[in-house]
């Protein structure tokens, strides 16, 4: 029964969930490293996810039956420039004027949860559009392995990108003088500065980024997982994608653990259902939350967070 | 010694309070055009805001109806913040209450009215604590941060309620209709909680207020949920300024490592912290229950019941300075914010996703604003300080 | 912060110590009506329809003749309650609450507003056993619609695996499943239903993601119900699996697979209604649509190739439903069955 649950396409499907939740969370995991907390990740993300849509959808020659390249760039090139000035936006509410983090953030997240659906009416008269967004990507050689081939190189390729940002992002804050400056900014934002790193800067950089990569996890659901917009269609994720952050430990090698315990386990449950397995739905639904929680319970260790989270700096303070 | 302010300060004073409201007005004006944009007349809109909210009496009924659970859930956040604990499972918590007020007014229907309300909001009270607490000791004794655990906690216990509702709790008559919804059967009219309408009219009488016509109080909705909050703020002030207890969660919320040192039980405490945050929220549940909602319905998922108070509480509250006193003014606002964004959407009909868009920029532009109200506070310290120096130096100059 | 405090309760007072200005209720020809929706007027679903009907009568009428504004996204009943009450004390003729999750509140607000029709959708509940008169309701019978496109899948199904995908087991959305379902049975018993519950309206990510599951267990055609289902067709169209959609022609959104959808023409029941209204006499009647009175609609998807075969046993089901020969009943457990008549 287990084979019959745990098959190459549960996990594959597991996967290509996992992709917004690892775009969003790498990004939040650049803001918090440096201090950083933005909760209004998901508003950003569905700017981008109706934005780069949008893109794809203008750019797509009419009766255009498959993808188009220019298309997918298009929307690609618009997600992160719709993510750069929301991020920017932030970085500015956050850092230099200081705002309260946990409510600023439900402030963003509430202003891209309208914007984009205000849009949406206004641009699409709340037609819903479908389009051609990215095709599977058969990496050569390696998807022709056996099980192994089917799970992980038949994506496309948002979702490669997504993985490959991890090792990245590692090799940025564990190898780079910047990512040294991030993580001493988190640490002790004062002696950073004492030793002429520039704060703001620093955070400026981390919270733009988390933006542009938040707006990309909205595309990566809007024009690659599902090819369309809807309203709200985030549903949560980006609220999941934070979570994700804390349960990684603020390192990029846990979250995507995390995003891939969470979004497994969301795979698996849909599984369980269709196979007709007598579970009660709403049981089911739970699974990915609890496991989450109890994931972390049992690999928790002392790993404290960056030390200055939520706590804005001013020069001589 | 007096130490007067000059006037150039004391006038700096209420230029404080006038700021948010700057920050409001500037969020407003942006809304503006964005009801420009939708085609749609800019000031019968805010009209009809401000209509919504304030115009009738039905409607500031709404808004204090609509502020009071705010109210409740942000008095335990400004419990939980100031206990350096950041509590957003106000949803799951809400929702725990509701659930432990419908079950006891259910089974209890034969019993005596209000033996029974108080259970149930007693009931609820106690089901949040238990709800927050477990995020508590997750965090106090397993290191799992309290974000984390808060954003999965509300949907583990929106998915109960679902399963709960559809299940266990569902009204019996439901089961034999055509197309079953998940509810519960209405709780019985005398659980309703008691409308204050009727006392307000007196009220008015008694000071010569009422005007002839015949819009009352007694026929609006208000019930006494929000005088329970009123009076909870008020408590739990003095809880938080005016009793050990309340010392110390503050303490640790300051300086865990020096409580620690000074003999406080940092982990209890972040557990109690949220074991009260999470009572409120629970509390809030179980009032919105008996005074507004009657029954829980599983269609909607959380918001449906909370109306996203989980999360507007934390907002109100930080508007309110994570004071309980400054949190009620800041709940009947975003109460009013919201009851009227409703009506604007109804009377000039843009799409309510531009209300939705419209409050995000409000709570945006007022929390920036905040720096400036601090960066003027300080520098009136500054000033204050450099006058009472020479004042000082005048004292000891003169013979 | 505090300061606000003083200011604030400064504003408070003097709202509230100013006389209430009541809303005045203008004379007028044109009809005017309201109506609350829980979701958005682009769900591509349930408040969509009621709009699209509405639009539909007023071309039909005619602007100067008929008016109609609505409130979306009232998932919150207590804001559902005011909007209604509002539209009632603004003089609508007919405030239309369409959400099952409506129904306390309009027992409480239509006794006050005697001369102000109410329709309350869907139920079949209009409150008469409480001595109120001026609420009618309004349902879709969608499992006959469903059925019927059941029916149809059973035929165009090779690898006799079919899927739906579903939002949360509850009103219209069970009904579509499970007449959905009969209907495949009916025409196949050999075939297997897979159904899936998401437990969310809006997560389109996951219904993406059900009915990859669906796919991967060998359906080749799904079904599915509510908001987030573009997701699940967008997986369809994918692999070329067929969809079958409801409440919404989804044509648009998969030329390729869709075959048909099952539309709600809501006009069927607010005519009567809205007839009603003009004559003065508030009846307070329960309508239904159904596939007989044409409140429901099978609309094929014109650029599918369909086999005329499957069309003709879809239409002749149709027809047996509307005939009377094949009927459907609901027991307490909320479990469809099929009846069928006898050979007369």
């Amino acid at each position: 029964m287990i084979d019959d649950l745990i098959t190459a396409s549960v996990l594959a499907s597991g996967i290509r969930l996992a992709t917004p939740y690892l775009y969003a969370a790498i990004g939040e995991t650049f803001g918090q490293r440096s201090g950083v907390l933005n909760l209004g990740v998901e508003g950003v993300m569905l700017m981008g996810a109706f934005t780069s849509l949008w893109a794809v959808y203008e750019v797509t020659p009419a009766g255009a039956t498959s993808y188009y390249g220019p298309a997918l760039l298009a929307g690609v090139l618009v997600a992160l420039l719709v993510g750069l000035v929301m991020g920017l936006a932030t970085a500015v509410i956050n850092v230099t004027l200081q705002a309260q983090q946990g409510i600023s953030g439900i402030g963003i997240y509430l202003f891209g949860l309208g914007m984009s659906d205000l849009l949406f009416q206004k641009v699409f008269g709340g037609q819903v559009i479908t389009v051609n967004g990215f095709p599977k990507v058969d990496i050569p050689i390696l998807s022709d392995l056996p099980v192994l081939g089917d799970i992980f190189f038949r994506q496309n390729l948002l979702v490669y990108l997504a993985f490959a940002l991890v090792p990245v992002t590692w090799f940025v804050l564990n190898k780079t003088t910047l990512g040294l400056n991030i993580r001493a900014v988190g640490q002790n934002p004062e002696a950073a500065d004492a030793m002429g790193i520039s704060v703001t800067r620093v955070r400026y950089f981390t919270v733009t980024l988390g933006g542009m990569l938040a707006s990309l996890a909205g595309a990566s659901l809007s024009i690659s997982l599902v090819n369309v917009f809807q309203q709200n269609m985030t549903a949560g994720q980006g609220f999941i994608a934070v979570a994700l952050v804390y349960f990684g430990a603020w390192r990029a090698r846990g979250v995507m653990f995390g995003a891939l315990l969470f979004s497994l386990v969301n795979a698996l449950q849909l599984q369980v259902r269709t196979k007709g397995i007598d579970v009660p739905d709403e049981y089911a639904s739970m699974a990915p939350y609890l496991l989450t929680i109890i994931a972390l319970i049992f690999a928790s260790r002392r790993i404290d967070q960056p030390a200055a989270l939520t706590k804005p700096f001013e020069r001589g303070e | 010694m007096q130490l007067n302010l000059p006037q150039s300060l004391r006038l700096g004073r209420t230029l404080d309070a006038l700021l948010p409201l700057f920050a409001v007005l500037l969020a407003l004006f942006i809304g503006g055009l964005m009801i420009l944009l939708m085609e749609a007349n800019p000031l019968d809109a805010y009209q009809a805001l401000w209509d919504g909210a304030f115009g009738t009496k039905n409607a500031v009924a709404d808004t204090l109806v609509k502020a009071t659970p705010l109210l409740l859930v942000g008095i335990g956040i400004c419990i939980s913040f100031r206990g350096g604990v950041i509590n957003i499972g106000g949803e799951g918590q809400m929702i725990a209450g509701g659930l432990a007020a419908v079950a006891i007014g259910l089974k209890y229907k034969e019993a005596d009215p209000t033996t029974v309300i108080i259970a149930c909001l007693v009931g609820s009270f106690i089901a949040g604590a238990l709800w927050g607490g477990i995020a508590g000791v997750l965090k106090a004794y397993f290191n799992v941060n309290e974000i984390l655990s808060t954003i999965m906690l509300n949907q583990i216990a929106t998915f109960s309620m679902m399963y709960l509702v559809r299940s266990e709790f569902i009204d019996p008559r439901q089961k034999y209709a055509a197309a079953p919804i998940p509810e519960t059967e209405r709780l019985p009219r005398s659980l309703d909680l008691p409308r204050i309408g009727g006392t307000l009219d007196d009220l008015y009488d008694f000071l010569g207020l009422s005007a002839a016509d015949a819009n009352q109080w007694g026929t609006t909705l208000l019930h006494n949920g929000i005088v329970i909050a009123f009076v909870l703020a008020i408590l739990v002030y003095v809880l938080l300024w005016r009793t050990t207890i309340g010392y110390r969660i503050r303490a640790v919320g300051k300086n865990p490592r020096a409580s620690r040192y000074a003999g406080i039980k940092v982990k209890r405490y972040v557990v109690l912290s949220l074991v009260l945050s999470g009572g409120f929220a629970g509390l809030a549940g179980g009032i919105q229950l008996l005074g507004v909602r009657h029954r829980m319905n599983a269609e909607g998922g959380a918001i449906a019941f909370t109306g996203n108070a989980g999360f507007n509480g934390i907002v109100a509250a930080l508007f309110g300075g994570l004071h309980p006193l400054g949190t009620i003014p800041a709940s009947i606002l975003f109460g009013a914010l919201l009851v009227g964004g409703n009506k604007l959407q109804r009377s000039v009909q843009v799409p309510s996703a531009l209300i939705t868009a419209l409050i995000g920029l409000v709570i945006v532009f007022v929390v920036a604003s905040d720096i400036f109200v601090r960066r003027r506070s300080r520098r009136r310290v500054a000033v204050a300080a450099s006058e009472v120096s020479a004042e000082t130096a005048e004292v000891r100059a003169s013979p | 912060m505090k300061k606000l405090a003083l200011l604030v309760s400064i504003v408070l007072v003097v709202a509230v110590a100013v006389p209430a200005f009541s809303s005045v209720a203008q004379a007028q020809d044109k009809l005017r009506v309201a109506v609350v929706m829980p979701s958005t007027k682009s769900d591509l679903a349930f408040s969509q329809s009621i709009i699209d009907a509405l639009l539909a009568i007023q071309e039909e009428r005619g602007e100067e003749n008929f008016e109609f504004v609505f409130s979306e996204n009232m998932f919150v009943v207590e804001d559902a309650a005011t909007a209604l009450r509002d539209y009632a004390t603004e003089g609508y003729d007919l405030v239309i609450a369409h959400g099952s999750q409506y129904g306390s509140s309009l027992s409480d607000i239509a006794p006050d507003f005697p001369d102000t029709a109410f329709a309350w959708g869907t139920t079949v509940d209009t409150f008469r056993d409480q001595g109120i008169t001026n609420v009618y309701a309004y349902e879709a019978r969608s499992e006959e619609g469903a059925f019927v496109q059941g029916v149809m899948a059973a035929l165009l199904s090779e690898s006799k695996v079919i899927g739906i995908v579903g939002p949360i087991e509850t009103g219209d959305a069970k009904l579509y499943v499970d007449g959905f379902k009969a209907g495949v049975l009916w025409q196949d018993p050999e075939i297997e239903v897979l159904v899936n519950y998401i437990q969310s309206f809006s997560d389109l990510a996951l219904a993406a993601a059900a009915a990859e599951a669906m796919l991967a267990e060998g359906a080749d055609v799904l079904s599915g119900t509510a908001q987030m289902v573009p997701g699940a067709v967008n997986k369809a169209k994918e692999v070329g699996a067929l969809w079958f959609g409801t409440q919404s022609n989804q044509t648009s959104l998969a030329p390729e697979v869709v075959v048909s959808s099952q539309v709600y023409d809501w006009t069927v029941a607010l005519n009567p209604i809205i007839e009603d209204v003009l004559a003065g006499e508030i009846m307070g009647e329960a309508y239904a649509l159904t596939l007989e009175n044409g409140g429901l609609l099978i609309e094929f998807n014109e650029d599918f190739e369909l086999d005329e075969d499957v069309k003709a046993a879809g239409e002749e089901v149709m027809q047996a439903i509307i005939d009377g020969d094949i009927s459907f009943e609901i027991d307490e457990e909320g479990v469809l069955t099929v009846v069928e008549a006898e050979e007369g």
